[in-house]
């Protein structure tokens, strides 16, 4: 049961994570626009050199 | 977040002190505009660089984003960049768009409350899972030591939980008791404090049962109830907000001779305004120069175009033909007839009595019931085990968890939101939340005709009494205008006759000369023709003097919708401020029965509150501000997206597109919604018939309640879900 000691705080602190993730993912307007989004990603425009 | 701190700072500290060029430079620069616009066609990943290209090669635009979810793309710009310049580019590259005006899309409010209730709910699942792990290790036989620290580490997750999760309901449950109603808020918050509370002393005292998973988990699922309320709403505002920001209102303002483009709001009483051929008459005024035809189709319903000269009395909103008009302001923005109008239908929307929905009727019997439930398991408890306090609020606490109104607080939401989120998709929007219950309950349905079951684009008609050479003239004649009749005849596919010295005389009519002989077309009185009683125009050349006859385009659908409508057993009616002759010829093409023709705006309002009393649903269908009024008036009102400002504001539901059919889709899914919002009252009140006995009784378990709540929302959200 010792082992409890340990889980129990990796649990929390693993869904604390996500939590924190889910926040951050919010407070930045992650999800403004999640169509553009995932267009976005596929265009070739900025492969080779970093949008100036 | 918070590490805003910039990194310069440190790297050099003499910065602080004097501030850098580029500072400076940034202080002086002058403020960018913010440009708007809607892209409705843009729907793939090319479409985005294609845009965001085409608006970067645009000189003095800085940056450009395109957001595809809400279809726009927001330019930042220099001050003196303007929305006129863009756009003929972005048509260039193949995109149709319109400006929207900023000010109007204030999303931000609705944004913040939203992220406020999807942080909640993300916390409120984060502790769900969690205490469901105890939970369950708890539910297959943990004892003694193990169990008290189960609870006890529940406990320090769900009383912060609820403490911040059930905010809203405590805060809405707060303001029912205070106007003294119960509403579902009570029982909600009731059951989260009973639940958090007895299950905290019972951890105290090493009990046996915690309800710290219930409460976490009502809480959570009834968020996700508000959110999706929530979500349908905003969505619904911001595509209102949308079509009421198409319409940027300026005026070409007079100042000294010089045209000057204003925002409409700062054009004051006795300025001079400019209004070109096809505009619409932005303020109240006086013509006092120029000669035009004025079309007031949306303010009267007359199809027929009138003369407007000087002295002539404009209001705004009618639309400006022929001829340029100069006007003198009479009444501007909040003073002009239109927003007068828009002020009435405010007044009567107040007036109009206050819809029950379903969901409040249930929730009217519900909470007593719950109330009465729980307090007499508890009264019923105290006496049986003659006075023990702790096990008899155990009871009522269960009772309270399991009666959840998980039915009302999340069917009905995913209800309205699977429903108003597939008549998007087919081009209706609704705007008000109850409209959906209203429109499925309606019977009758009022029609307007122009610009609603019609285009308000005329064709022409019987052209074959026409000679095929004065045709060709009347054609000829008609290509040198922009009057709705004269393009009617110009679209036409005819080889136009050798007509010189074309000349249009705004408000009567284009002359021109054919081998010498002079040839007109316009008005009746001025090419020296008798009137007909169609709407029409006349033709005079060598071989005489001809009317030729024009009927209203239909609007596409509009036979379907009506087809399916009278399919579903409606009655319909025509009203119109039309001619007799023009609605009748319409009635007997839709096969309508039941019409009347001339009426005023009031008596418009009149019929359908007449309707109204002899016990019908009445659904107004209508476009113009001669229709708002009985908009306002109606059971459930609908418009379509051409249609004035005044009209979509009052009317719950608006067509964004074209097409009319959708009115029969949106009655059909409406009785759909209705029956699935049944449906899960049924569902859940089946579930409670089964478990609140249990409750009762004193043998309903923790993982009972978990199970009957979990279960009964899970149906009624899936059963939402089956909408076709």
């Amino acid at each position: 049961m010792q082992i409890l000691t340990i889980l129990i705080p990796v649990s929390l602190l693993l869904g604390g994570i996500g939590l924190a993730g889910f926040f951050w993912a919010m407070r930045t307007k992650q999800f403004d626009d999640p169509q553009g989004d995932a267009s976005r990603i596929l265009t070739k425009e900025w492969d080779d050199h970093p949008r100036p | 977040m918070a590490m805003t701190e910039s990194p310069q700072m440190i790297a050099c500290p003499a910065c602080v002190v004097a501030p850098s060029a580029e500072r400076l430079a940034e202080l002086t620069v002058v403020p960018n505009a913010r440009l708007m616009l809607s892209l409705p066609s843009a729907h793939c990943a090319a479409c985005i660089s294609t845009v965001e290209a085409t608006m970067l090669a645009q000189p003095g635009v800085h940056s450009a984003r395109v957001n595809l979810t809400l279809r726009r793309v927001s330019v930042e710009a220099d001050a003196d960049v303007t929305a006129a310049q863009l756009i003929p580019a972005l048509e260039a590259a193949g995109y149709e768009a319109h400006e929207l005006d900023p000010g109007l899309l204030s999303s931000t409010e609705t944004d913040r409350q939203g992220r406020e209730i999807l942080m909640r709910l993300g916390v409120a699942f984060f502790s769900m899972m969690n205490i469901m792990l105890l939970s369950v290790a708890v539910w297959s036989g943990a004892e003694d030591a193990t169990r008290d620290m189960f609870h006890w580490i529940s406990a320090m997750i769900a009383i912060p939980t609820v403490v911040f999760v059930g905010q809203p309901f405590f805060r809405a449950a707060w303001a029912a008791l205070r106007v003294g109603r119960l509403g579902m808020d009570v029982p909600i918050s009731l059951a989260l404090i009973l639940a958090s509370g007895i299950s905290l002393y019972e951890t105290l005292n090493g009990g046996e049962h915690a309800y710290f998973d219930a409460a976490v988990m009502l809480s959570f699922f009834l968020l996700l109830g508000r959110y999706l309320d929530h979500r349908s709403r905003a969505l619904a505002r911001s595509a209102a907000e949308e079509l009421a920001a198409l319409e940027v209102p300026r005026a070409i303002v007079l100042l000294d001779g010089v045209e000057t483009l204003r925002p409409i709001a700062e054009v004051a009483k006795g300025d001079l305004v400019l209004v070109r051929p096809g505009g619409r008459m932005p303020v109240d005024g006086i013509v006092t120069a120029g000669t035009s035809e004025v079309d007031r189709g949306l303010l009267t319903g007359e199809s027929l175009p009138s003369f407007a000269g000087p002295g002539t009395v404009v209001s705004a909103g009618e639309v400006n033909l022929t001829g340029p008009l100069t006007l003198r302001v009479i009444a501007a923005g909040r003073d002009s007839s239109l927003h007068r109008m828009a002020d009435l239908v405010a007044v009567a929307e107040n007036a109009r009595t206050r819809y029950t929905t379903l969901a409040e009727r249930a929730a009217s019997w519900y909470s007593p019931l719950v109330h009465i439930l729980s307090f007499s398991a508890f009264g019923y408890w105290m006496w049986q085990t003659g006075g023990d306090v702790r096990f008899a609020v155990n009871i009522s606490a269960a009772v309270l968890i399991i009666t959840c109104p998980c039915a009302l607080g999340l069917a009905v939401p995913a209800v309205v939101t699977a429903a108003s989120g597939k008549l998007f998709r087919k081009g209706v929007l609704i705007k008000n939340g109850t409209a959906l219950e209203r429109l499925a309950e309606v019977d009758t349905v009022v029609f307007d005709k122009t610009g609603t079951l019609t285009m308000g684009t005329p064709e022409p008609v019987d052209l074959t009494a026409l000679a095929a050479a004065d045709l060709a003239v009347a054609v000829a004649l008609a290509r040198a205008s922009s009057h709705p009749l004269a393009q009617a005849l110009a679209r036409l596919d005819v080889v136009s006759a050798a007509v010189t010295d074309l000349r249009e005389v705004p408000g009567y009519g284009v002359e021109g000369r054919l081998a010498g002989q002079p040839v007109r077309l316009g008005r009746a009185a001025w090419v020296g023709a008798d009137p007909v009683a169609m709407t029409a125009t006349y033709l005079s050349c060598g071989t005489g003097r001809h009317a030729i006859s024009f009927t209203d385009q239909l609007r596409p659908g509009a036979e379907a919708a009506i087809a399916e409508l009278m399919a579903q057993g409606k009655a319909i009616k025509l009203v119109s401020g039309d001619t007799e002759a023009a609605v009748a010829a319409l009635a007997q093409r839709l096969g309508i029965a039941d019409w009347v023709a001339g009426a005023l705006p009031a008596e418009k309002a009149a019929i359908v509150r007449g309707l109204a009393d002899q016990g019908r649903k009445v659904l107004m269908v209508g476009d113009g501000l001669n229709d708002t009024a009985a908009l306002a008036a109606a059971h459930v009102s609908i418009s379509p997206a051409s249609a004035l400002d005044a009209a979509r504001v009052a009317s719950d539901i608006v067509l964004l597109g074209r097409d009319m059919a959708p009115i029969g889709d949106a009655a059909r899914i409406s009785r759909q919604a209705t029956r699935r919002m049944i449906e899960n009252f049924e569902i859940s009140a089946a579930y409670n018939v089964i478990a609140v006995p249990l409750a009762l009784m004193g043998s309903a378990t923790p993982l009972a309640a978990a199970l009957a709540m979990s279960l009964s929302s899970i149906t009624v959200s899936l059963n939402a879900l089956r909408l076709k």
